[in-house]
């Protein structure tokens, strides 16, 4: 399984595309909601944590397709299937291939916006933390909707479609953990809920996508 | 050249009996029955879209199987997934590492301890550290089938190996696959060119007449 991270994560950083690219995504995203907004800068604060989660959300789900796609192109899904172990593992090994390569790095980059947004430093620890743990569930529920669209042509744009619902509940909590900091409330009561969230994800999607790529490789 | 499990090797055994596969719940070939024991290949032939890669991939376990039964070792099995290696037309190589990066990666996965003996028994020494995507198909195809050394599996399936490789490595290859043999291992490989591993059992598979799956069924019953 580790073998599978090493291998991926090797791959993602001499594509270039990996974090590249959902950095960049992201940052440009984030900088266009704050030039909509303009200048009112009390209204900024008050939209970013919604602003910040948002566009980190839509960033992961920028090299979701790419999850399993590339592994099907060149058969290395077949060889993988045939490892000495479950499928379910290959799934959990490819989440967290996901997670290192685009959720961690946006997460440590979410900070930095949130200074560009004016957002209050209560917030900050608040953010990246939550942001940690949501995008863990992101990635794993990515997995999902990508092991279901493998087979389909230009499967991107259904990906989106089909994985966008799910975020909800992430997005909720996620948001209203920051929500609860700034307005020096307790965090904690959503954190936990987003935590549970992403642990449900975790449990969910290995087994799920596993079965999705088995009934894809037909 | 790393062999293992030689001492299972001794009794090894594989029925495969009136195995028909199937695409859509449909069988796609005329039922296939074989019995091999440690050491033996079996060579396929057979027109294209007789259902060749279909057979091979179903009873690796990648697609459904319409009828038969498979015994590995006198016990029962739903496929080969545990026992079996598959090379198909993929290469199952990534392009952005190297030849050797690829291989170390199929080592660490299947618990092969090195990489060398695979890397000079299909002569990939001289490009080990160049990067696949600057590799012809023919290496490409070598470095994929150099995987099959690194499994540790004691069934090779083979889809059309030779494809795109020159006549010295086809005799590499074959090298390759009879040293396999020669440790007890088994092989079943499908290819067009009939001068391949001569000195093997052969197996020509034919399309079905019908293609409902029930009239088949019947006909291998009656068999």
């Amino acid at each position: 399984m580790l073998a599978l991270i090493a291998r991926d994560i090797r791959i993602a950083l001499r594509t270039g595309s990996g974090f590249g690219l959902s950095l960049a995504f992201y940052l440009i995203f984030v900088l266009l909601l704050a030039l909509g907004v303009g200048g009112d800068r009390a209204m900024l604060a008050q939209s970013a944590p919604a602003i910040l989660w948002v566009g980190c959300l839509l960033a992961a789900m920028l090299s979701l397709d790419r999850i399993f796609q590339a592994d099907m192109e060149d058969g290395s899904l077949d060889g993988l299937a045939l490892a000495p172990m479950p499928l379910a593992s290959v799934v959990i090994a490819k989440i967290a291939a996901h997670w290192l390569t685009t959720g961690l790095p946006l997460s440590i980059l979410a900070p930095c916006l949130a200074v560009l947004l004016n957002m209050e430093t209560a917030g900050f620890v608040w953010l990246f933390v939550g942001l940690i743990v949501g995008t863990m569930a992101l990635s794993a529920i990515g997995t999902i909707g990508a092991a279901i669209t493998l087979t389909v042509r230009r499967g991107g744009l259904l990906l989106s479609l089909l994985v966008m619902p799910l975020y909800v509940p992430t997005l909720i909590f996620g948001v209203v953990t920051v929500q609860a900091a700034l307005e020096g409330g307790d965090p904690f009561n959503a954190f936990a809920l987003l935590g549970a969230v992403t642990l449900f994800s975790l449990v969910i999607a290995p087994i799920f996508s596993a079965w999705s790529l088995r009934v894809s490789m037909q | 050249m790393s062999q293992g499990m030689g001492e299972n090797r001794e009794t090894m055994s594989l029925q495969i009996e009136h195995y028909q596969s199937g695409r859509n719940s449909h069988a796609v070939h005329r039922p296939v029955s074989v019995s091999m024991a440690r050491g033996q290949a079996l060579i396929i032939h057979g027109p294209n879209g007789v259902g060749k890669t279909t057979f091979l991939r179903s009873v690796v376990g990648f697609m459904p199987k319409v009828a038969g039964a498979i015994t590995v070792n006198g016990a029962q099995v739903e496929n080969l997934q545990d026992v079996a290696c598959y090379a198909g037309h993929l290469d199952c190589v990534k392009s952005q590492l190297t030849v050797r990066e690829n291989l170390n990666f199929w080592a660490r996965l299947f618990g092969a301890a090195e990489v060398e003996a695979a890397l000079v028994a299909l002569d990939l020494e001289p490009i080990e550290d160049q990067l696949v995507s600057a590799c012809s198909a023919g290496q490409k195809r070598r470095t994929g089938l150099a995987r099959m050394l690194l499994s540790w599996r004691d069934i090779w399936l083979l889809d059309e190996p030779t494809v795109s490789l020159d006549v010295q490595a086809v005799a590499l290859l074959k090298d390759a696959i009879e040293a396999h043999l020669g440790g007890g291992g088994m092989a079943i490989i499908s290819t067009h060119d009939t001068s391949f591993l001569q000195d093997h059992e052969r197996l020509l598979l034919e399309k079905t007449r019908e293609t409902k799956v029930v009239d088949d069924f019947l006909d291998a019953g009656s068999f």
